[in-house]
């Protein structure tokens, strides 16, 4: 198209608005909508009750127990491992070729689709060592899922802790521990933090990884052991087997919800934070 | 202690390599107890690289290697049996840009004391209220000791710092250019604070500024490029130096 | 060697221990979904697996061409939908848009980042699919559908790290061209874009390693026939719904097969996977 550069990039600009306009619709159209007709489902008695009838009828609490239960243990499990690595990776070595392996090893784990995680969990955890469909099952699974997350933003909060507070430390005879645990952390505290949100709001909504590994059952699980469904799962065979439709919504808009204020607390801790320490 | 006369710190033939880089060749000199040593030279001659390997902080470089020996208060203080963590609480660092740790300036002052052992809320009051008098800050800060340090001014941040040196009362304080980045009147007041230490302390102020070492310190050393050139009374070094090149450097001739 | 030496070393032990973890659990993965897949590929032959056209479990023939042809053409649909209006995304926001413009785009794209895949494919059964179903026909649940359904999903994924190639650019080079008096659009197409080539690449490679590895959106929208689509109307099964549809109750061969399925689908990842690290490695240098 010879002609003036500059018409041509007042087309081309225009198009490039219009399709980022139209990405940012697509978002608000897909949170309004669930919102919209999700919201109205969604009470204290939807919140409280058990399913009735397969859930047709009924609340979700058992669900939101489920979920509570698999995302406290996945990130039980992940957080100490994540920041354990992240922390050897920053602080008690230098770039080798051993810290190559380790970060290939967490960005191939990371590339991993969750249906995997699933097979995975279902022929190690379910199966092999008998474990069954359990909590158990599910958390250990959804924390092999999550741990790469946790380790590249915990690693990024523990790089950007200025090296003079490292050197201020030493120099008043603290030992590397010492400096890790009392200096580096604690600064490195509000990025880690951020990280672990971001993995509880990716649990919150995981499903394929789940629904192998921790089953369906509808019961308030009693033990580590019990098969438990998620919030997820639950608004899977709400949706796909046409159970009911309004509690479908209902459930999805509580997932949406959450995931929502899930990542306003996330951004206002980065923002809080980083205000404060700089 | 002792109510010694012999020298605190004993530099033997000291050299240290980074690479293939030689930085400190051969360097010999004594720090006597309770002097203020003023260390003067052009950037790179390896005066911040000597004090660092007072305090060994720069073990926490790799690729550095060290020869020759340094005896602090009777005992080698480079070898791998030495309680690395033990030396730097004995020998203060005070570094060229004031470092506050991101806490309330109570918690900067108590920081390394709390670790070493001290214990209790009383005592370390009473501690962070000496440390801070001593480093000319208790004035200014005594009604806010919970605020963030980092809402000091570039000044009273570096006497902050200076503060948290003394509340692991140490044998030796090392300072790198303390006052490099500060107003005349910061300035002014860490000069002061310093010479009313030396009675407590052994001090070695490593400095850019030629004429900050012809005030404060009581016999100076200048290094070029990684040598001691001549160390003496600091009266002596800026009046009647013995090495030229010495001459050249007060006179300001290069540097 | 000192206590304090000696603790030193302990922890910095203990702490490679936990830093193997990561590798540990990659290599367990690959183990177990090898070990157990792999048996009956080559029992039953890899050329009949990989190639055949029909998939009948009750009569034990798994034929997976229909799945790996399905899944190549939803996740070409999806990368058709979402690398455009990904690139464009990130384009505008590297170098057109405002601050002000960016702190509102950024949040959103990790609110869409975060958005269960559930919650996609659910909106594509109520209202992609009834939408198409009524205005171009067929059943609805289609490759269409899922190509735009995915080509939303994997849009994060692409922006994120289109931004990222964008900015590593020097900014000497945007403007060096703009001083010799180019506009911003011809900077771009003719500066920016080659300097950012393999980081572009490598978005669009992740970004297809995300929308082969998706399954539940695409369960929920694509029809799941286990035959080689027709057209982009036509539905479709992809490697993932497959092992997802039939997992919950398949035994025996039949459940060996589909962990020989998701032998060939990790395989398909890995090579993306490290196709992608190559490509952004070439670029660090």
């Amino acid at each position: 198209m010879a002609g003036n550069p500059r018409f041509e990039q007042k087309i081309v600009r225009a198009v490039l608005w219009t399709m980022t306009g139209a990405t940012i619709l697509i978002l608000l159209f897909i949170v309004a909508f669930i919102l919209r007709r999700g919201l109205p489902e969604v009470s204290l008695e939807f919140l409280t009750r058990n399913p009735e009838n397969m859930g047709v009828e009924g609340g979700i609490f058992p669900t939101i127990v489920g979920t509570l239960a698999l995302t406290l243990m996945a990130i039980a499990i992940a957080t100490p491992l994540g920041v354990g690595t992240a922390i050897y990776l920053t602080e008690y070595t230098w770039e080798n070729r051993l810290t190559r392996i380790i970060r290939f090893g967490a960005d191939c784990l990371a590339g991993i689709p969750s249906i995997l995680f699933g097979l995975f969990g279902f022929i190690l955890f379910v199966t092999k060592l008998k474990l069954g469909w359990s909590i158990l099952s599910g958390g250990l699974t959804l924390s092999f899922m999550i741990l790469p997350t946790i380790i590249r933003t915990s690693e990024e909060a523990i790089r950007s802790v200025p090296a003079a507070y490292r050197e201020v430390s030493a120099s008043l005879g603290c030992t590397k521990w010492q400096t890790v645990t009392r200096v580096v952390l604690p600064s490195a505290l509000p990025g880690i933090t951020t990280g672990v949100i971001l993995s509880i709001g990716r649990s919150i909504g995981e499903t394929a990884a789940v629904i192998f590994t921790a089953g369906s059952s509808l019961h308030i699980p009693t033990s580590l052991f019990s098969s438990s469904r998620t919030m997820a799962v639950h608004f899977y065979i709400l949706a796909r087997e046409g159970i009911s439709m309004p509690n479908a919504y209902g459930t999805a808009a509580v997932l949406v919800a959450t995931i929502l204020m899930i990542n306003i607390v996330s951004y206002y801790l980065m923002h809080r934070f980083t205000r404060k320490y700089s | 202690m002792e109510t010694n006369r012999e020298p605190l710190i004993r530099v033997r033939d000291f050299s240290l390599t980074g690479g293939s880089v030689r930085i400190l060749n051969r360097l010999t000199l004594d720090v006597e107890r309770h002097e203020i040593l003023g260390v003067i030279g052009p950037s790179g001659s390896g005066k911040t690289s000597f004090l660092r390997c007072l305090n060994r902080l720069i073990d926490l470089v790799p690729g550095y290697r060290s020869e020759g020996e340094i005896v602090f208060g009777g005992r080698m203080i480079l070898g791998p049996d030495v309680n690395v963590v033990e030396l730097r609480r004995k020998m203060g660092m005070v570094f060229a840009t004031p470092v506050p740790l991101p806490r309330s300036i109570f918690e900067n002052v108590v920081f390394g004391a709390r670790l070493s052992g001290v214990r209790g809320g009383p005592r370390l009051l009473e501690l962070a209220e000496e440390s801070l008098c001593q480093a000319g800050l208790w004035d200014e800060v005594r009604d806010r000791l919970d605020e963030s340090a980092l809402k000091l001014s570039g000044g009273q941040q570096q006497r902050l710092c200076i503060a948290r040196v003394l509340a692991l009362k140490p044998g030796v304080i090392l300072l790198d250019e303390p006052t490099s980045g500060l107003d005349p009147i910061s300035t002014h007041k860490i000069e002061e604070s310093l010479r009313k230490l030396r009675a407590a302390y052994t001090i070695i102020l490593v400095t850019n500024n030629v004429k900050q070492a012809a005030r404060v310190a009581d016999r100076t050393a200048f290094f070029l490029s990684g040598e001691l050139v001549e160390i003496g009374p600091t009266a002596r070094i800026f009046t009647a130096p013995e090495d030229p090149r010495t001459n050249d450097y007060i006179s300001g001739r290069f540097g | 060697m000192t206590r304090l030496e000696r603790n030193d070393r302990l922890i910095r032990l203990g702490l490679l221990m936990i830093a193997f973890s990561a590798v540990s659990i990659l290599i367990v993965i690959t183990l177990f979904i090898f070990s157990e897949g792999t048996p009956i590929i080559f029992k039953y032959g890899p050329g009949r697996f990989l190639f055949g056209l029909d998939w009948y479990p009750s009569e034990k023939t798994f034929g997976l061409l229909p799945m790996i042809v399905g899944s190549f053409f939803v996740t070409a649909g999806a990368l058709l939908v979402g690398v455009p209006l990904g690139l464009a995304c990130a384009i505008v926001l590297t170098q057109f848009a405002s601050k002000r413009v960016g702190r509102i785009l950024k949040p959103v794209i990790e609110l869409l980042a975060g958005i269960p895949s559930v919650v996609y494919g659910f909106i594509g059964i109520v209202v992609i699919v009834p939408l198409i179903r009524e205005n171009l026909g067929g059943p609805g649940l289609s490759v269409l559908a899922a190509s735009l359904v995915l080509g939303v999903m994997i849009l994060p994924t692409v922006i994120s790290i289109s931004i990222d190639a964008f900015q590593a650019v020097p900014p000497s080079y945007r403007e060096g061209s703009i001083a010799l008096g180019a506009t911003v659009w011809q900077t771009i197409r003719m500066v920016m874009f080659p300097a950012a080539r393999s980081g572009i690449v490598a978005a669009v490679i992740l970004g297809m390693g995300r929308a082969i590895g998706e399954t539940m959106a695409v369960i929920m929208i694509a029809g799941n026939a286990a035959a080689i689509p027709g057209s982009p109307l036509a539905p479709v099964r992809t490697l993932t719904s497959n092992i997802a549809l039939e997992m919950g109750y398949a035994s025996g061969e039949h459940r060996e097969a589909l962990f020989a399925t998701g032998v060939i689908l990790f395989v398909i990842i890995m090579a993306l996977n490290i196709l992608a690290n190559r490509t952004s490695a070439r670029r660090k240098r």
